[in-house]
């Protein structure tokens, strides 16, 4: 299809974000559902799974501030993410939640490996439970808030698959680092995470109509099949064999890595969709047409 | 200008740019306007978004094509044929303005009986003589009358003057002597009168020949032509604008006269929105010929004495002064410059100092010294704001000249190639050149801009304006006015004291400005006092009318005269349009005596009525005696319509009170032009120098008095010549500034247009596998430079003898330097000059084109070599 | 868009209307922005593209100048020959210089977490540069691709950082037309505006210039201008209409632009309200796999 267009040049310019930003989106995926993986592990009583869904929670919250900042034009002034709170702006929005988490996962952490006041412990571990669930879901709401075609057109799906893949990957990276006999929630979360995300996946390809063939192309499309198959791999390894250690461990980690390649499909797929005016121009036509029609 | 000069009495643009808001249709021929004039193209706009036509006929499809309403692509070197064809068209149309031709032009004059026309003589007029390729103007006189028009006379005696680039200096209008009143046919049925010798010249020039000759189709010319009629006459009027598109020709002169004839039969000439506008160059270059940098005229266009010509003051005002018309005041004028320049020692004792004048003794103009340097015989050279080994034609032969010079001062803003060819010109890279065996001692001496000092600009419509400084010169920069008045103050000291004679007219001279600041700036102000002029008590002159031959008044430059009425600076002036008249003569001021569209006597018909009401410009008001309207009158205030000089009538008085053109000796405009022009009294089509085609209207082949050299380093190839298939075309970019010095060193220029290229059609890039964006090779018998190639379809393909032409695209502000540098086009051109003005013809050379870039090195040369010698190149 | 928070203070919207009907492509007024706001030069490529070699508003063009050669008449006659009489294939050669929309509805304002964007009193958009973080969200909010983040790493020149470990860039902010906000503080108009020779670029007050512009586009029509249309001078469209307007001779994608652009926080609530239900989701699909037991 040939569309007009100024010297084939993009119309809406790429982000200027790089691999920090995905890798964020994972971490803070991870954090997220991690935190209500442990909320539930307490309330359960399952404590082996609650600590260590705690401190991986925390290690993701600690270091997706650092990912973030990294990131900044101007890194020094990161603080000015806090002058404001604007729900206009996902960004800022997420970085409360952000900042929230973080902080309320890493206190509680440390507070357990002290195991020192435990009523604040309490506290913090409440608040990173409540904070987790936006956490790992506001970075598709980030992303659907742009004029990045393959992203705004997805502005229905992107939460959930994000929310989904935040599960599953949550999920395996507890099944990893847990004994199995304590993983079972883990593993189911992580299964359904992975079920939930190829849903997901699928709704968004279809209503993105020629927009998502940007996932089977170029970088977006060889990362998606990694995350595709790393994310079946892993899930079913973990469904089948998740109650024998060494399965349990490389279906998990498969599933991390799943995970991580789908945060980069997402993000390259942007890149693409802006990069080609098509994207942009296409859609934009057919909605005038069928404004001037109805 | 000759063009202009000769046909309407002054060398300048007859309108303003302003004016042309009042055209019904423009036509620009010969200009890039919008690219660059673009500012004062908003009036160009202005007039379009009234409803005016505005028609661009040039070779290529330009920004200004872009907004015209009509684009008409013709061959580069054609245009004579074109004008000619609208000259046809009016003639058997019978479109002419009959009572202005009657009564304004000297359509009705009678021709001397043994004038033969190029018609009858294959392309040549009477009076050719073959060894001195030059023509003895005697038949092409007035019957019973002698002329001697001022342009070309000057230059009788020897080649003449070369001027670079802008069409030369402002050549005024004819004189005449004895016998008068000229021979006339009121009927202009006489098959000798100027009306009927004009309508045999053109009637070959049909829209046929147009067709075939310039590539365009009939139906666009007759478009245009039609056009051009339908929007002339005594309710509307057309204006033509021109630049160096017309000018930079082996007959460039005569472009520019076929316009003035077409002008003159349509009535355009005088009025509102009509005219030629003379679009010029750089910011002050009308002024640099007012007070010319010329060397064979004086302020004012008064003649440069010649080692043998005169004997006195006397003899020389006979001569160079016209017993009728303004000219005959010329005694007032050279006076009071004498005054100027040498005060009191100016007496009528010794001439008023006329013998320290410096005489002319043979050609010293540019492309001139620019020979005699590669003959070794001028040893030292001056570059002030000009940078020849990029600007100029034939780069290679200018460089190879600087090479040759003992010691050479550039006084530049940048360090530009033309200070620098020793290290990094072209021939070093071919080994042409090498460094260590160059002789020439080079002093770069950085130069203030405009920005950095104050003065004047006189600008493309005569307009004086004023800039004041806005920041110090930095570091060593200095301005013209501190460089030179310095460098005069330091040779009147060493020569002190001297007793010997020809140190006289230096140590007499009137030197004393009052300087200020640290730099001991000279006042610009006070050499706009001294220009403008002032009575024997130092008061300062109200006009030119003031000026005395006794020695009374003393006047830097007649023509500015009346710039610094009351001691007012009155080019400073800004009062914005919307708070004063029309014309806005509250804005800077305008020569002659602030007018800003001359020969406006002719907007009102014989009578002193308006044409028309709606355009009413200047008329008689008989109430007050006097002429009045939106402009100063281009005329004697107080002189009547009817006024009828006696016989004896001399200077101005023997100007009739209907006869609109008071620089000419007869106040007519000049379709035919008896005298004043090296090449013939009516245009006729040459081929360019280097043409692929031969003349289909005559034998003669080109411009028989165009000039040539003999040099080596200047071969030309024989036309029609297959190894140089393409016509080549030079020109500007808006977002460059000529040779470059002042653009492609600053950043935000030289990132809009960063490379040379070269502009092709498809059909051609097809015909030489030249790829878009690719390099691409473009070789003439001089050089070979190499470009990048942009294929568009603004460079249309025209039909010309039944074959398709391509012309191949170049601007020329290339060089090897600055922020972005590339290949000059310059080095492709070469030195064959146009006759009157000898200007350079960068407009249509022939080249071939060839995908790849260039050799390097030796092997330059040598591929240049082959194809020369191949195409038998001389 | 507001500027009811300013109060008293608050100035008539102004804005440009851009015509390109009469843009000779001069490039003056991209010149005049980079003079007026000393923007560091884009970079010296030759691209080929026409006479543009700027290719496009980013954090170093603030003004962009497009040239499109196209085989299509300038003008179509009342009796609708075309070409006109005796004109050979018809070509003509489009200009236009584009600029930031100062949109009704800006995106990249809303998305600006740090509050550097803000709405002026003469209701544009401004980065404030002592404030931006250059976290870039707003490059990619932009339903023009106008506003960009300009990547100049460091010098050995440049004053040392704040904080070394973090700081990489000498300058990682985003930059875009700031409508001369500094020059309208001054009662003057912007740089580009007082450059352009033949008022292609209009100055004023935005309601004046809608009018002006719908009076202009009636003549144009009536003179059979190929293909003349208004483009954002609707607030009834996707960024509830332009503070930069334009007319133009094609569809606005030959010329770069977006023929239908929306403000992404158009469908923000939505967007929410789906982000919620995604985290109640997860909550859910995390409860379930308690539900099979805790261990
Ligand atoms: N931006 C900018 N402005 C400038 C300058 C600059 O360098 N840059 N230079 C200044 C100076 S010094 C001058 S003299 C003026 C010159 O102003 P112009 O004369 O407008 O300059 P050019 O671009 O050299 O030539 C004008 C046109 O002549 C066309 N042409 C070439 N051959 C022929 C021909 O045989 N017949 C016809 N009809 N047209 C022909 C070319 O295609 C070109 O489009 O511009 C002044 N203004
Ligand atoms: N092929 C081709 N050749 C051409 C032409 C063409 O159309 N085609 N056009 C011809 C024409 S019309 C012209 S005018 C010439 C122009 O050719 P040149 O005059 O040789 O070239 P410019 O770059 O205009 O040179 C002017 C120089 O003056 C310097 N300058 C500016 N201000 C000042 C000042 O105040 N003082 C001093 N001392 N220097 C200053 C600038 O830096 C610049 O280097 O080119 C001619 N050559
Ligand atoms: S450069 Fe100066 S002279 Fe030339 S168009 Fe611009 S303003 Fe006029
Ligand atoms: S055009 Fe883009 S940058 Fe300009 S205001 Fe609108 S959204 Fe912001
Ligand atoms: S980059 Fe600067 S202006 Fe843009 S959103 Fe971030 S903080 Fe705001
Ligand atoms: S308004 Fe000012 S900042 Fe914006 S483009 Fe024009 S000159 Fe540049
Ligand atoms: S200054 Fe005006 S005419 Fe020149 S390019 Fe810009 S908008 Fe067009
Ligand atoms: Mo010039």
């Amino acid at each position: 299809m040939t569309t007009a267009s100024y010297y084939g040049r993009n119309i809406v310019k790429q982000p200027v974000w790089k691999s920090e930003i995905p890798l964020y989106f994972w971490t803070g995926g991870i954090a997220g559902a991690s935190a209500v993986l442990h909320g539930l592990a307490r309330l359960r009583g399952n404590e082996a799974l609650a600590k260590r869904a705690l401190f991986v929670g925390a290690v993701a919250d600690v270091a997706s501030p650092l990912l973030l900042v990294k990131d900044l034009g101007r890194p020094e002034r990161f603080l000015n993410m806090f002058r404001m709170f604007k729900v206009t702006s996902p960004m800022s929005v997420g970085s409360w939640i952000l900042l929230a988490s973080g902080g309320a996962s890493s206190t509680a952490a440390a507070l357990e490996l002290l195991g020192i006041l435990a009523p604040v412990r309490r506290a913090a571990e409440i608040v990173s439970f409540a904070a987790g669930p936006p956490l790992a879901t506001y970075t598709g709401a980030l992303v659907a808030n742009t004029s990045i075609p393959v992203w705004s057109e997805a502005r229905d799906q992107l939460p959930w698959l994000f929310g989904a893949s935040a599960t599953a990957t949550a999920g395996a990276a507890a099944a990893v680092v847990t004994p199995v006999q304590f993983a079972g929630p883990a593993r189911r979360a992580a299964v359904a995470g992975a079920v939930a995300e190829g849903l997901v996946m699928r709704e968004m390809r279809r209503r993105l109509g020629f927009v998502g063939e940007v996932y089977d192309q170029g970088a977006a499309g060889r990362h998606a099949r990694i995350a595709r198959a790393c994310t079946t791999l892993g899930a079913g390894l973990l469904a089948l064999a998740g109650r024998r250690p060494a399965p349990a461990k490389t279906g998990g980690l498969l599933m991390l890595g799943g995970g991580l390649a789908l945060r980069f499909a997402v993000f390259r797929a942007g890149f693409q969709s802006a990069r080609d005016p098509r994207y942009t121009v296409v859609p934009q036509k057919e909605r005038l047409r069928a404004r001037e029609s109805g | 200008m000759p063009g202009l000069g000769t046909s309407f009495g002054r060398g300048g643009a007859t309108t303003n740019q302003q004016d042309l808001a009042n055209s019904d249709c423009i036509v620009i021929m010969g200009s890039n306007m919008a690219e660059n004039h673009p500012v004062g193209f908003q009036w160009v706009m202005e007039a379009r978004e009234r409803g005016a036509e505005v028609i661009h006929v040039d070779p290529r499809f330009t920004r200004t094509s872009a907004v015209a309403t009509r684009h008409v692509g013709i061959r580069a070197g054609s245009d004579i044929v074109f004008l000619g064809g609208i000259v046809n068209y009016i003639l058997t149309n019978e479109k002419w303005f009959d009572d202005y031709v009657r009564r304004y032009t000297n359509a009705p004059v009678i021709v001397h009986e043994e004038f033969v026309d190029a018609e009858d003589n294959g392309g040549l007029f009477s009076g050719w003589d073959s060894d001195r390729r030059k023509y003895d103007v005697t038949t092409w006189q007035y019957a019973g009358v002698e002329v001697h028009g001022a342009a070309g006379q000057r230059e009788q005696g020897f080649k003449g003057s070369h001027v670079k680039g802008h069409a030369a200096h402002g050549a005024h209008g004819g004189g005449m002597s004895s016998g008068n009143p000229p021979e006339r046919d009121e009927t202009l049925q006489h098959p000798r009168c100027i009306f009927q010798i004009l309508k045999r010249h053109y009637a070959r020039y049909t829209a046929e020949v147009v067709a075939e000759t310039c590539g365009c189709s009939v139906a666009e010319f007759e478009a245009v032509a039609e056009t051009l009629c339908r929007n002339s006459g005594r309710d509307r009027t057309s204006a033509f604008a021109y630049a160096v598109g017309w000018t930079q020709h082996t007959v460039g002169v005569q472009y520019i006269r076929t316009a003035s004839i077409v002008q003159l039969l349509l009535g355009n000439i005088g009025r509102p929105g009509g005219g030629i506008m003379a679009l010029r160059g750089h910011a002050s270059i009308q002024g640099s010929t007012d007070i010319p940098t010329l060397y064979d005229i004086l302020p004012g266009y008064l003649e440069m004495p010649h080692t043998e010509r005169y004997d006195g003051l006397d003899d020389y005002i006979d001569r160079s002064s016209a017993e009728r018309g303004w000219w005959g005041n010329a005694g007032s004028y050279m006076v009071s410059l004498l005054k100027a320049w040498w005060g009191s020692a100016a007496t009528p004792d010794n001439d008023f100092a006329f013998g320290y004048l410096p005489r002319i003794d043979d050609d010293h103009s540019v492309y001139w010294t620019v020979e005699q340097m590669l003959a070794g015989t001028v040893k030292g050279y001056i570059i002030a704001g000009e940078n020849p080994a990029v600007g100029s034609a034939n780069g290679k032969a200018q460089r190879l000249a600087l090479a040759k010079l003992d010691w050479l001062v550039v006084r530049d803003l940048v360090e530009i190639e033309s200070a620098s060819f020793w290290s990094d010109g072209p021939e070093i890279e071919s080994g042409e050149l090498r460094t260590e065996e160059i002789a020439t001692e080079v002093f770069f001496l950085p130069a203030a801009s405009h920005v950095e000092k104050e003065g004047s600009f006189t600008n493309t419509q005569r307009l004086l304006q004023w800039h004041f400084k806005a920041v110090e010169p930095k570091e060593d920069c200095r301005s013209e006015l501190w460089f030179y008045y310095h460098l005069g103050r330091k040779i009147r000291e060493r020569l002190a004291g001297s007793t010997d004679p020809r140190d006289r007219p230096i140590l007499d001279l009137t030197w004393e400005y009052p300087t200020s600041g640290v730099l001991q700036e000279p006042s610009a102000e006070a050499v706009l006092a001294e220009i403008n002029g002032s009575d024997s008590d130092g008061k300062p002159l109200g006009s030119y009318k003031e000026l005395k031959p006794d020695g009374s008044t003393s006047c830097g430059c007649w023509i500015y005269c009346g710039v610094y009425t009351d001691g007012v600076n009155q080019a400073a002036r800004r009062k914005p349009r919307w708070e004063q008249a029309p014309v806005a003569p509250e804005w800077g001021w305008a020569w002659p005596a602030n007018r800003r569209l001359i020969y406006n006597r002719a907007s009102a018909d014989p009578n002193g009525k308006p044409w028309s009401e709606r355009k009413r410009y200047v008329w008689w008001d008989g109430r007050k005696k006097k002429w009045i309207g939106d402009d100063v009158p281009d005329f004697d205030e107080q002189k009547p319509p009817d006024y009828t000089p006696d016989g004896d009538a001399k200077g101005p008085d023997a100007i009739s009170g209907s006869h609109p053109f008071i620089m000419q000796a007869d106040g007519l405009g000049w379709i035919y032009v008896p005298q004043g022009l090296e090449d013939g009294p009516l245009p006729t089509h040459y081929e360019p120098h280097e043409s692929p085609f031969r003349n289909r209207l005559y034998e003669q082949q080109s411009n028989p008095a165009r000039q040539t050299t003999d040099l080596a380093e200047d071969p030309y190839s024989p036309p029609g010549s297959p190894v140089y298939p393409y016509v080549v075309t030079t020109y500007r970019l808006t977002e460059h500034h000529t040779a470059g010095g002042m653009t492609r060193f600053l950043d935000y220029l030289a990132e809009l247009q960063p490379a040379m290229f070269v502009e092709v059609h498809p059909g051609l890039a097809r015909e030489r596998d030249l790829r878009h964006g690719d390099w691409a090779t473009i070789v003439s018998p001089r050089a070979a430079i190499e470009a990048r190639v942009l294929v568009t379809e603004r460079m249309r393909p025209l039909h010309v003898d039944g074959r398709t032409v391509h012309q191949v695209g170049l601007p020329y502000h290339w060089g090897t330097r600055g922020r972005t540098t590339g290949d000059a086009a310059n080095d492709l051109a070469h030195m064959a000059l146009d006759s009157n003005v000898h200007i350079q013809e960068v407009k249509a050379l022939t080249c071939d084109i060839r995908p790849g870039r260039r050799p390097r090195g030796a092997a330059l040369p040598k591929f240049v070599r082959d194809l020369r010698e191949r195409a038998g190149a001389r | 868009m507001s500027t009811a928070s300013y109060g008293a203070e608050a100035k008539p919207r102004v804005g440009f209307f851009t015509d390109t009907t009469v843009c000779i492509g001069c490039k003056a007024c991209e010149v005049a922005c980079k003079e007026w706001n000393l923007i560091p030069s884009g970079g010296l490529e030759w691209t080929g593209e026409s006479y543009d070699n700027t290719s496009q508003l980013d954090a170093n063009t603030w003004r962009h100048v497009a040239f499109i050669e196209q085989p299509k008449p300038l003008r179509v006659d009342a009796d609708g020959a075309d070409p006109p009489d005796g004109q050979p294939e018809p070509l003509r050669w489009l200009m236009e210089s584009d600029v930031c929309k100062h949109c009704t509805h800006a995106g990249c304002l809303d998305a600006c977490p740090t509050g550097a964007l803000f709405r002026t009193e003469f209701g544009t958009v401004v980065v404030q540069e002592d404030v931006c973080n250059g976290c870039g969200y707003c490059v990619p909010a932009c339903p023009f691709g106008v506003i960009d983040r300009r990547d100049l790493p460091r010098s050995p020149q440049d004053a040392p950082l704040a904080l070394p470990l973090l700081g990489t860039k000498e300058d990682g902010r985003v930059w875009k037309c700031t409508l001369c906000y500094d020059r309208l503080k001054g009662g003057h108009e912007p740089a580009c505006a007082k450059a352009c020779p033949t008022d292609s670029i209009q100055f004023g007050e935005l309601d004046e210039l809608r009018e002006r512009a719908q009076k202009r586009l009636a003549k144009l029509e009536g003179e059979g201008w190929n293909g003349a249309r208004l483009y954002g001078d609707d607030p009834g469209d996707g960024v509830g209409g332009f503070g930069a307007f334009f007319l133009l001779l094609d569809e606005p994608e030959v010329y770069g632009l977006p023929p239908d652009p929306v403000v992404p926080t158009r469908h923000l609530a939505r967007l929410w309200r789906t982000t919620a239900l995604a985290a109640a989701g997860l909550l859910a699909g995390v409860a379930l796999a308690f539900a099979g037991g805790a261990e």
